[in-house]
């Protein structure tokens, strides 16, 4: 049994009960992926599993073996950051920063959905695809809090790396 | 959480063997058992991975849908032929949660989340029967601004959190059931329980029984259908009240008509009176809000939540005019 996390294999954790989240944090060390909540209302603990965004903190780690799991440590290539992570610190996405990984990676999980076609509580046609307007961006990053209030930075860090990447 | 093993099921036949054992819990995303494990509301000995059974939608010969038990919500919500046939389906799932939690979620265990209210997960400090029966219930005279109008009980006021399983009601779906005693199929509408004395018993689902998958029968005036939800912020919140509703006009007259409510009861709640008193009738708002009084002659409201037959009454008469002029999004 092993988990792929940020392209490495790991062993799971021997006690089932043991969380993906504290896995990540406690097991091996990448505190980049925060608890928040612990009990799924915040966002703070968002990553990645085959490109999917889940909840780490609401996943037992055995679940997931065999699994690709990528935490914010894992999307930046050596020295360069992901362009989202570059358009987080040009549109001030933040202020803290607590809720910042969680929210990048529900970003780049977001990002996927809308280019496979996902409808969102707020797309008025089902039957067409959604464009990534900002209401469509902040129905679709709703279960990502910010206690700071970053949002207006943090919309305008996801409409610079995917809209514009969309319309090239 | 309490110590349990954890075993993944490699097929439907073995998961059921494995959980017929006592103590066990079959687990699907984890969105609401992880959490409640953690709280210690909810502590099963074995839990039996079932999340990776059953994952594929499928048409039926009659022409409607058979939905895997272990698929995602987001992939039903998503299924081209949710969208363009049972639209109220896949705007209920978007509805709920979080896009996150949509990813984990399946749709068994959206069936099996627990019906309950923020006391029954208050373990610490208040009394639930739902979690301990025969403790009490805080909050019948507690705040229940949230809590349940029709079907409730003296033990409890709980609701059932659902979006997806209230157009599943009004879509009349089947639960497809194996068991110790073989495969089984049951209306979802009988699916969940009222609480009467026994509210810690959310189903009707003997133990060790695993939904297999949920049966959409064919409803060819489904595609003029909606699914809408009032609640106290935009997103990522329960709801106050939601109406599931498919309509089918003649003229200016109902033919046919199927409404669920959410957010009013202890389970997804058929409103089986307003659509026997629309069918044939005509189309109006008097003829809407008439119906939805007529649903809610018996509502026993509670302190905080008065609203909600009203609010409901509404929702249900927006919603029918809408679908009404064909222009529900």
């Amino acid at each position: 049994m092993s988990l792929i996390v940020n392209g490495t294999s790991v062993a799971p954790p021997d006690d089932p009960r043991v969380s993906l989240l504290d896995h990540l944090r406690e097991g091996l060390h990448l505190t980049g992926t925060k608890k928040g909540c612990n009990q799924g209302a915040c966002g703070a603990c968002t990553v990645l599993v085959d490109g999917e965004r889940i909840l780490s903190c609401l996943a037992l780690a055995v679940q997931y073996d065999g699994r690709h799991i990528t935490t914010v440590e894992g999307l930046a290539q050596d020295d360069a950051l992901h362009p989202l992570q570059a358009a987080f610190i040009e549109h001030d996405g933040f202020q803290c920063g607590y809720c910042t990984p969680g929210q990048i990676c529900s970003a780049i999980g977001m990002a996927a959905e809308v280019e496979r076609g996902v409808p969102s509580h707020v797309t008025a046609d089902l039957r067409a695809d959604a464009a990534l307007t900002r209401e469509e961006i902040q129905e679709r990053m709703s279960g990502n809090l910010c206690r700071c209030g970053a949002h207006n930075g943090i919309v305008a860090a996801i409409q610079a790396t995917f809209v514009v990447e969309a319309q090239a | 959480m309490t110590p349990f093993t954890y075993s993944r099921a490699g097929e439907t036949a073995e998961a059921v063997r494995m959980g017929g054992a006592a103590a066990s819990a079959y687990l699907g995303g984890g969105t609401n058992l992880v959490d409640l494990m953690r709280e210690t509301v909810a502590r099963p000995e074995r839990l039996v991975d079932v999340s990776g059974l059953s994952t594929s939608i499928t048409d039926t010969d009659a022409g409607g849908l058979l939905i895997g038990a272990g698929v995602r919500n987001t992939t039903l919500a998503e299924h081209r032929a949710v969208r363009e046939r049972f639209p109220l389906l896949s705007r209920a799932i978007l509805a709920g949660a979080s896009a996150q939690i949509r990813n984990m979620a399946t749709v068994g265990g959206n069936l099996m989340q627990r019906t309950r209210c923020t006391y029954f997960y208050d373990a610490d400090g208040s009394r639930c029967n739902k979690r301990v029966p025969g403790s009490g219930c805080d909050a019948r005279d507690g705040f229940n601004r949230i809590h349940a109008v029709l079907g409730a009980s003296d033990a409890c006021v709980a609701t059932h959190p659902s979006d997806m399983c209230v157009a599943l009601a009004a879509l009349d779906a089947v639960v497809h059931v194996e068991g110790s005693a073989g495969v089984r199929t049951l209306p979802l509408r009988e699916f969940h329980r009222l609480p009467g004395d026994r509210p810690d018993v959310d189903t009707v689902l003997a133990p060790g029984d695993l939904i297999v998958a949920v049966e959409v029968p064919p409803l060819g005036f489904a595609t003029n259908s909606t699914y809408r939800k009032v609640r106290d912020r935009a997103s990522y919140a329960f709801a106050l009240v939601s109406v599931a509703a498919a309509l089918d006009m003649d003229g200016d007259r109902v033919r046919d008509v199927r409404i669920a409510l959410g957010g009013v009861a202890h389970k997804p709640w058929r409103a089986a009176r307003a659509e026997d008193a629309l069918r044939g009738g005509p189309a109006t708002e008097q003829a809407f809000r008439a119906a939805a009084l007529m649903e809610f002659a018996d509502a026993q409201p509670l302190r905080d939540n008065a609203f909600k037959p009203e609010l409901a009454t509404r929702t249900l008469v927006s919603v029918l005019g809408a679908l009404a002029k064909g222009d529900a999004a």
